[in-house]
């Protein structure tokens, strides 16, 4: 997971016009987890400092009821204002899309960054949505019933991508 | 009409101290002969009732009829055949009526609709004061004279002391009880269950024990003073039974009632503010059920009667603070009665005929409430082994509000005699 | 899941610690909603709330009214009225139309104890109790614990003293299971007439004082005595009620550490609470208001969607990452 991240990080930068106005933020779990690192990798490698959020998009669902009787809403922390800023979002698995959709719409209602790209870690395919990643680490195919869990050490103890059929 | 014989039942006149399997005759309207082995007359109709009981019809000194006024409720006619249902043969109506019985036409009246129904006897019981204002007495007299078999305000306390004792002192001389319902209104005000915990947590205004323990002491006083009768409705509180035993023991002329539901339910049927739990007086604590019966097997407390109160669907389907007080009770009073008294070790057979039959007639001096030869042909059979479940829907009130709708008795009255005639069969459906 | 609500919030009195405490967690994140540029989330779009307020009531009404719209609910306020004898008709006839109108949730408030279960066990949509008669009004109780738990860092063990007219508080009912489901430590003071029957069958320490009280606990929450008391001859006046109950600085100072200031509102300044102690430094009062809104957000949220056999069905077909479907 290290050497994708690696890549990432790199691939992040190539792709800000200005890396001052670059705004990681990752949507909640493993998303913020993902953005932390991929900061901290940039500010070793470069000496750019990037500041990071948290973005929880449970509240932007499309599908309310399906959330159950225990949802878990996460922190929304977002540094300071978007105008003017090249928004990075950073989640760990994107697939149908919907969840990149509902963090569009969530930062709608904050404001109006230059420009939105999207990182992930894995791209499992089977997108409802017209969605695709600017920066991928790497791509899994997968069919209906299948799972991608990502594992991250912060949250889980251990860095891992396991696919479940 | 035809000569009825009942033959084989277990017999049970608690007037003579009867309890053995034997016939009955009823024969001109009247009890002709009771022994075992009668011989069968001409004509007679033979109905053979081994294995149930045979009793006097039962008699409910305490029941609501809503005629004239809220005849949607009940009329009555239909209040009289829920009578017979529950084994009724004689039925005392409270003159809550709209208008207020407290005149010689209107007790006259019910006399006339309880003659054209031809089902159980109902006696009127007049106001004690006009319009059961609590102001100035109604004419006990001429009530009496058009059929009128006691006084009361029932559905209100008499108030002023005063009045409570003219209305004892003036009834004297007519020999009739003066039926109270026992509440201290200033304490009771607004309340709409008893005042204890449940209350508390469900949010409810209390009534408090205290409210009727009150007014039941000034009553056994002022039968202390005016050696008048008077008889308390619907007791509800352990405090009430001791000041009652007091007033016994020192000879006053003191008599009371419980109800089956106060005999059953606590105070924690309201929970869910199930408005069939709501009535006047309220059920209140283990406490109290206690000791009300304990009091109906000792004698303290003389009689059951039912408090039967009709109301329509609509107004029990309502917030409790709006609903009226009420259940209806006629068609469950002896099963309710049965299962929880003599099955559940509090009373024997023969003693729960005495408190609902014989008891009853002699404290409000009905005839009734035996078999002996020459009285009238009222009579009931129970059968004590059936098992059934209360249902609402086939209720022959017009009303349905019960709190043991769905609950599961034990004991039913099968056949019900008014003078000499079958008025209400379970013996034989068909005939009915 | 034994932590999901059901359709209906009545009371708490029979809400489990945990189901209080999952409400709770949920309000965490909705005050940030309030304090947003944009003080809204699409959470609740296009479901219909009708606030059905029997009684009249501005603070609460607003404060549910901004957390629908803050959800992005469509809201209407419905103000009626009924005299007590048709009061029994217009709520049955009341829930039907309801119904008829496929509402989703109702907020209501009336002057009749157990009107919300009356409701509740009638009509298929949410109905949430914003306060019957002297029963419940559960969502103040939230916001109270909620703003108990933000200042001290924790409900257990803690020493909460109800003062005033607690026989006729639904606040009081309410916090009293609340609390005492969380395991904190509950006390009540005020005149003995205004007392409910049995309240210490309920584990509850009466205090006859005011000092004793404030000896005692940490937290005070102090309820609004209303004027009809003293007219219905629960209390002499008012005026005596502040000289042997009120809550003022003076008393404060006596007790061995600050005690966090609570009240309901609206205050009667100079009848229950001093002016003083509502506005001093232990007051918490308006972080109650702020709380108030994000724990009845989280209330309409937890209620609307919740339908554990759907959680159930997404959880096994719509895979993806370790959070949820995306």
């Amino acid at each position: 997971m290290s050497r994708a991240l690696q890549r990432m990080a790199v691939e992040v930068l190539e792709l800000a016009q200005r890396p001052e106005d670059l705004l990681l933020i990752g949507i909640q779990r493993r998303g913020v987890e993902l953005a932390e690192r991929i900061a901290k990798l940039i500010e070793k490698d470069e000496g750019v400092a990037v500041p990071r959020g948290a973005l929880d998009i449970t509240l932007y669902r499309d599908d309310l009821e399906t959330v159950g009787p225990k949802p878990v809403i996460g922190e929304t922390r977002l540094p300071g204002d978007l105008s003017g800023k090249h928004v990075v979002i950073v989640d760990d698995v994107l697939y149908t899309g919907r969840t990149v959709r509902a963090a569009l719409d969530e930062l709608a209602d904050f404001g109006r960054p230059e420009r939105i790209s999207l990182c992930v870690l894995v791209d499992r395919g089977g997108r409802e949505l017209p969605i695709q990643a600017d920066i991928v680490g790497t791509v899994v195919k997968t069919g209906p019933g299948d799972r991608v869990d990502v594992l991250v050490e912060e949250i889980d103890g251990r860095d891992q991508v396991d696919l479940v059929r | 009409m035809r000569p009825l014989l009942l033959q084989g039942g277990r017999v049970i006149d608690p007037s003579r101290g009867l309890d053995q399997v034997a016939d009955v005759l009823l024969q001109d309207e009247k009890i002709a002969a009771v022994g075992p082995g009668l011989g069968v007359p001409d004509g007679a109709e033979v109905r053979n009732v081994a294995g149930r009981i045979v009793a006097p019809g039962l008699v409910d000194v305490h029941v609501h009829l809503r005629e004239p006024g809220n005849e949607d409720e009940e009329t009555v006619a239909s209040g009289a055949r829920a009578a017979v249902a529950g084994g009724f043969t004689a039925v005392c109506a409270m003159p809550n009526t709209d208008p207020v019985t407290d005149n010689q036409a209107a007790v006259g009246f019910i006399v006339r609709q309880s003659g054209r129904a031809g089902l159980a006897r109902v006696y009127p019981i007049g106001a004690v004061s006009v319009g059961q204002r609590g102001e100035k007495l109604a004419e006990f007299g001429e009530m009496v004279g058009a059929g009128a078999v006691a006084v009361s305000d029932d559905g209100r306390p008499v108030a002023s002391s005063h009045l409570m004792r003219t209305a004892l002192e003036y009834a004297r001389t007519f020999g009739i009880p003066v039926a109270n319902h026992c509440e201290e209104p200033s304490l009771a005000a607004g309340g709409v269950m008893h005042e204890g915990l449940v209350a508390s947590r469900l949010g409810l205004k209390g009534i408090p024990a205290a409210a009727e323990e009150i007014m039941v002491a000034r009553d056994c006083l002022l039968a202390d003073l005016t050696g008048g009768h008077v008889h308390l409705c619907h007791m509800s509180t352990r405090g009430s039974i001791d000041l009652i035993r007091r007033a016994k023991e020192r000879g006053a002329r003191v008599t009371a009632e419980v109800t089956p539901h106060h005999l059953t339910l606590t105070d924690h049927a309201c929970e869910g503010y199930d408005t069939h739990a709501k009535m006047n007086p309220p059920l209140r604590e283990a406490a109290d059920v206690a000791a009300l019966r304990a009091a109906l097997k000792d004698g303290v407390i003389d009689c059951i009667a039912s408090d039967h109160a009709p109301h329509s669907y609509d107004e029990k389907e309502a917030a409790f603070d709006d609903a009226p007080f009420g259940i209806v009770g006629l068609e469950t009073a002896f099963a309710v009665a049965h299962t929880e008294l003599v099955l559940g070790g509090v009373l024997t057979v023969p003693q729960l005929i005495a408190r609902m039959s014989t008891e009853p007639a002699r404290v409000f001096q009905l005839a009734g409430g035996t078999l002996a030869a020459g009285a009238g042909a009222d009579v009931v059979v129970l059968d004590l082994a059936v098992r059934w479940t209360v249902d609402a829907s086939a209720f022959h009130s017009k009303s349905r509000n019960t709190p043991f709708a769905g609950r599961e008795l034990s004991g039913r009255p099968t056949l019900t005699v008014v003078g000499g005639k079958v008025v209400h069969d379970l013996e034989r459906p068909a005939t009915t | 899941m034994s932590a999901s609500l059901g359709k209906d919030l009545t009371g708490l009195e029979h809400l489990s610690p945990e189901q209080i405490r999952l409400i709770l967690d949920t309000a965490e994140p909705f005050k940030e909603v309030s304090e947003r540029p944009i003080k809204k989330v699409p959470a609740l779009r296009g479901k219909t709330i009708v606030n059905l307020f029997f009684e009249a009531s501005t603070r609460t009404r607003i404060s549910f009214e901004f957390a629908e719209k803050r959800l992005s609910a469509d809201t209407v306020n419905v103000a009626a009225t009924g005299s007590s004898v048709s009061k029994g008709e217009t709520l049955v006839d009341t829930a039907k139309n309801l119904e008829a109108m496929r509402i989703d949730m109702v907020v209501i408030r009336h002057p009749s104890s157990g009107v919300a279960d009356f409701l509740g066990a009638r009509i298929r949509s949410n109905v949430i109790n914003a306060g019957d008669g002297q029963h419940e009004h559960p969502t103040q109780a939230l916001l109270d614990l909620l703003t108990i738990r933000d200042k001290h860092g924790k409900i257990e063990g803690l020493k909460v003293c109800l003062v005033g007219d607690i026989l006729h508080s639904r606040v009081a009912r309410s916090n009293l299971w609340g609390l005492t489901k969380l395991g904190a430590h509950v006390g009540v003071c005020g005149p003995r007439t205004l007392l409910p029957r049995g309240i210490e069958e309920l584990g509850v320490t009466v205090f006859p004082r005011i000092e004793e009280a404030i000896e005692w606990a940490d937290v005070l929450n102090i309820l609004r005595l209303q004027l009809e008391r003293m007219e219905k001859g629960f209390i002499p006046s008012l005026r005596e009620y502040y000289r042997v109950f009120g809550v003022t600085p003076e008393r404060l100072e006596r007790s061995p550490h600050p005690l966090t200031i609570m009240h309901p509102g609206p205050m009667n300044r100079g009848v229950e609470i001093d002016s003083r102690v509502a506005d001093g430094p232990h007051s918490v009062i308006l972080d109650q208001v702020t709380n108030g809104v994000a724990v009845r957000m989280a209330v309409l949220y937890l209620l609307a969607g919740g339908r554990p056999e759907l959680a159930d069905a997404a959880k096994r077909g719509v895979g993806g990452g370790g959070g949820g479907p995306d």
